[in-house]
């Protein structure tokens, strides 16, 4: 493991945690790796030993033809591997209970929903009314809880300096729960191949403080853009960010889309379509033929959808 | 009319053509791959025309030899490992000098990623270990052929449809682009309605019909056809891990079928097994692709493990350490490799109690695995090391492999997971079990039995050469990126925004130039070989004073394999006898031999085979349903008609075996100093010489 250098501003690797759950990881990673070399150092020393050792043109070992068994051998053989194995399935129990993506971080979590789509991501904060588009601002040092889900294939949304990674898929919601400790910039992307422009499908991650993320929160609420069934279907044609702007004529200005939630229930909607519609090429983003006036969202079930988790 | 006749299929489909509309550096790879088909084919037909070859050809087509099916099945997969190879060096050079965009365009490098993996999973690395094992296994158990010889061309045939409709896809329409995985609802229709996934469902599926029967034929084969005395405890360990393998392919092998036709009702019939909408679900392809999938793991691993058995043994002059430790590893091995699929997708959502239970599931094929690899040192402990070629490739297989088992350690912890899922890590952690672990086994099982099969060596200097470029160019390709997954860089991205991860790229991509090296000094080995294989002459069969049965028989092996069924009542008998010189007594009664005759059984079903995609693929349903009716008419005819042998006359055996037997109990033979000289005539001195 070697560090990549620091010049790198943005953190895009768990090997630079910025938060509890990637440091986590990070030490569970050289605990592994320490846990491991039990078993595997033997075989790197053993193997040049030996060769050299039972050299056919100048051995110096006895030659035994016939050994073919040796009871301590064969029982240190299968023990320290069952004794290496043993000791890291506790370290793999507790850690995989430890960081459930699914285990909420603090009391009362931000709760943020996630759109995946071709290949830009929908952040949604329904309680403060607003959508951002490959931008995800959070308060550093608060529990965030994301419900995703995708309008396309399947994606994974992984912000590795942060936490790790979670598959999103069309008519199912999965959950990431994360925590910034620190304030700082970290990438998050999708890591589930989804076509052309999958590599460019990155986004920001911010963790800022309480008076920024409010100063945010209202700067955002003051859009003149709205999140409605309308936009977000021009929003679900396939391209990147910056290439949807010009859909939404707004190409000339900077930074991430920002939008108030016209539709508070527009989470909802997404989740419903595939429930309630027979796709059709045309109805269907990410499909070659997808057409945004034919795609229709139904109106948002009455009762709220089931949760993925098994 | 025209598209009654050519379906979907137009003039723009055919790759060429789209290298003169729109000419660049992509196009030209593109229409370069795809002008090697009609080159390529015309080369060959040249070829056999100049050489008059088509009678040996057809000779070898109906064949029902299992010498000569495992052979084909070996050059299938070479041709498909070219392939691969170029297809591996693509994509890395263009990461090498992509950041910000490479000279690949997206869709191409998307096709390359998915047919690279889907070529040498399916077709080099399965091929490679099934001709490998149609070779050895016979020979190893004392048998004349397998107890299917026809299904065993059929096989063949179904795996050759596989790689032509593959091939084809380079010259007409495209592959898929959704990974050797094929996860929908990308391969969906609605997503994707090209002919890429079509391809890839039916070359796959096709292919894997084939490699269930193959399962099917050497399961019956090991248990059937062992010669009088080969109890299940003294089967070599190769044979073992066949058997082993067999069990895998009958029983994984079903869920990719199975998900392929679901994908293909999808696609085709507007069914909704994984579609996104109505009811569908695209986990339970996922489920089902990874029930085959990480069985499939194993069944290209356990092979290679068999044949590293039994060059440590061999070239280290001694009996293998552990065998009943070893036997039960395998199997071991084998049952666990059926519970542990649910790793490939810890990151689906599922609770966290199914998550951990399947990563100690893993954690717990570690322990067999390393059990295996201490036995096999310990068979090299008090031995006597011979370091030839295949040796050369167990000692990197000891190194490399124990780095492959770390990195498959750390991403069997969910925890881990989570962040490594998806990166170039794991794709440098399936590289390095694949590469060190099955291409090595393979390349030092083919110099091993070569001179068993065609009757001359390997060139050694070669063959060495050979050896040390694959494993310098695996470690310069294949390290680098798990620094880089750590780094976050995800699998299948055809360029970058990160310039810090350019040096590793960089290094990677000079390392996949070395692969390429490594496969052209295959090739090289194999032809200066051809050249001097008169100085290279076994006749007797025995080059590397060998402990199993296949030893016992001359170089090439006669058709018929053994004169006479070998008793057998030692795990090591041919060592055996040779100590106690008995091996080449004469034997007093010889008989007739009955053997199957020439097919065009295989020959037929490949060809309607081919047809039968080709046409469901374009939307030819002319052809499709002409193909589908001629298999089931060509199996309902063979089912009818009677069984065909030849018979080799008792005098005729005689003559070669006495001849054989007699040639050997004169010669001197050479001890294991001149094992790679000419001297080496494939009888074995004993070898008292060292520290007596």
């Amino acid at each position: 493991m070697i560090d990549p250098p620091l010049t790198l501003a943005v953190a895009d690797s768990f090997l630079q945690p910025m938060g509890p759950v990637a440091t986590e990881q990070l030490r569970y990673l050289k605990y592994v790796i320490f846990l491991t070399m039990i078993a595997v150092v033997p075989v790197l020393v053993a193997t040049p030993w030996i060769l050299w050792r039972y050299r056919r043109s100048k051995p110096t070992g006895k030659y035994r033809p016939n050994w073919e068994s040796n009871p301590v051998l064969e029982s240190l053989m299968w023990g320290v591997p069952i004794l290496v194995v043993t000791l890291m399935g506790v370290g793999l129990w507790n850690t995989t209970f430890r960081l459930d993506p699914y285990k909420e971080l603090g009391k009362d979590p931000l709760q943020i929903s996630v759109i995946g789509l071709d290949w830009k991501w929908i952040f949604i904060y329904p309680d403060e009314g607003i959508a951002l588009v490959d931008e995800l601002v959070v308060p550093a040092g608060r529990a965030v809880e994301l419900t995703l889900t995708t309008d396309t294939v399947m994606q994974s949304l992984r912000i590795s300096a942060i936490v790790g990674q979670i598959y999103a898929m069309p008519a199912m919601t999965t959950k990431l729960n994360f925590l910034a400790a620190r304030q700082g910039e970290a990438t998050g992307r999708n890591t589930q191949f989804t076509g052309n422009g999958f590599w460019k499908q990155k986004f920001q991650v911010f963790s800022v403080s309480e008076e920024e993320y409010e100063a945010r929160m209202k700067k955002v609420q003051a859009s003149d853009l709205a999140l409605t069934a309308d936009t977000y279907a021009l929003l679900a044609v396939q391209g990147t960010a910056e290439e949807a702007k010009k859909a939404l004529a707004i190409e000339h200005r900077r930074g991430p889309i920002e939008m108030v939630l016209g539709d508070a229930k527009i989470f909802q909607r997404v989740l419903a379509r595939y429930m309630v519609e027979d796709m059709t090429p045309e109805s269907q983003p990410g499909s070659p033929s997808y057409d945004p006036a034919k795609s229709p969202l139904p109106a948002a079930p009455e009762k709220p959808m089931m949760d993925m988790k098994m | 009319m025209f598209e009654a006749l050519f379906g979907r299929l137009t003039w723009d489909s055919i790759i060429l053509v789209q290298e003169f509309e729109d000419p660049n550096l992509n196009t030209f790879i593109t229409a370069g791959a795809a002008a090697m088909m009609p080159v390529g084919g015309a080369l060959v037909v040249a070829l056999l025309f100049w050489m008059k070859w088509w009678k040996p050809l057809f000779e070898w087509l109906t064949s029902v030899d299992h010498k000569k099916i495992g052979t084909m099945y070996i050059i299938f997969a070479v041709i498909m490992l070219f392939r691969g190879v170029v297809e591996g060096i693509l994509m890395r050079v263009n990461q090498a000098v992509g950041l910000n965009g490479g000279f690949l365009s997206s869709d191409h490098f998307n096709q390359l990623f998915t047919t690279h993996g889907t070529n040498m999973i399916f077709f080099v690395a399965m091929p490679f270990l099934i001709g490998l094992i149609n070779i050895v296994v016979p020979l190893q158990i004392g048998a004349r052929d397998v107890a299917f010889p026809k299904l065993n061309q059929i096989s063949l045939g179904l795996t050759a449809v596989g790689g032509f409709l593959i091939m084809i896809s380079l010259l007409v329409g495209e592959f898929s682009t959704g990974g050797w995985t094929g996860y929908p609802s990308f391969t969906g229709r609605l997503i994707n309605p090209g002919v890429g996934p079509d391809y890839y469902i039916l070359s796959v599926g096709i292919s894997g019909l084939g490699s269930t029967l193959t399962g099917v034929n050497f399961a019956v084969t090991i248990y059937k056809m062992r010669t009088a005395g080969m109890s299940f405890m003294r089967m070599p360990l190769f044979t073992w891990t066949a058997l082993c393998t067999s069990i895998l392919l009958i029983y994984a092998m079903p869920p990719l079928t199975a998900c392929c036709l679901m994908l293909g009702l999808d696609r085709y019939l507007d069914f909704h097994f994984f579609t996104n909408d109505m009811g569908g679900n695209l986990m339970n392809f996922i489920n089902l692709f990874w029930m085959f999938g990480h069985p499939e793991v194993y069944i290209l691993i356990l092979p290679a493990f068999g044949v590293m058995s039994e060059i440590a043994a061999t070239f280290s002059g001694k009996r293998l350490y552990g065998y009943t430790g070893l036997v039960a590893a395998t199997m071991c091995i084998a049952v666990l490799s059926f519970m542990v699929w649910l790793h490939h997708f810890f990151t689906m959502g599922q609770s966290t109690t199914v998550n951990a239970a399947f990563g100690i599931a893993t954690l717990l094929i570690a322990i067999p695995t390393g059990v295996k690899i201490y036995d096999w040192l310990a068979t090299l402990w008090g031995g006597r090391i011979r370091f030839t070629t295949p040796m050369l490739y167990l000692c990197g297989f000891f190194v490399l492999f124990a780095l492959g088992g770390l990195s498959g350690v750390i991403l069997a912890s969910p925890a881990l997971d989570y962040q490594l899922h998806n990166s170039l890590f794991l794709v440098a952690h399936f590289h390095n079990v694949i590469i060190p672990g099955v291409l090595f086994g393979v390349l030092a099982g083919i110099y091993y039995w070569f001179p068993k099969i065609y009757g001359f060596r390997l060139l050694d200097g070669y063959s060495r050469i050979t050896a040390f470029l694959w494993a310098f160019g695996f470690i310069l390709a294949f390290l680098p990126l798990y620094q880089v997954g750590m780094m976050g860089m995800t699998r299948r991205t055809v360029s970058y925004e990160d310039p810090a991860l350019v040096p590793w790229l960089v290094v990677s991509g000079i390392g996949a130039l070395f692969l390429g090296l490594a496969f052209t000094f295959v090739l090289l080995t194999l032809w200066r070989s051809v050249v001097h294989r008169k100085k290279l002459m076994v006749p007797f069969g025995d080059p590397w004073d060998g402990r199993t049965l296949e030893w016992w028989t001359p170089a090439p092996t006669p058709e018929w394999n053994f004169a006479v069924r070998p008793r057998v009542d030692s795990r090591d008998a041919f060592s055996e006898a040779k100590a106690k010189g008995t091996a080449y007594q004469p034997v007093e009664k010889y008989e007739d031999i009955e053997m199957p005759a020439n097919t065009y059984y295989g020959l037929i079903i490949a060809t309607l085979g081919s047809g039968l995609g080709f046409g469901l693929v374009w939307y030819m349903w002319w052809l499709a349903i002409i193909c589908f009716l001629g298999c089931i008419v060509t199996v309902i005819t063979y089912a009818f008609l009677p069984e065909r042998k030849k018979i080799i006359p008792a005098a005729a055996v005689r003559e070669i075996d006495e001849a054989w037997r007699r040639a050997a109990r004169e010669g001197r033979g050479v001890t294991r100093d001149d094992e790679c000289k000419q001297a080496n005539q494939g009888l074995a001195r004993p070898d008292l010489v060292i520290n007596p």
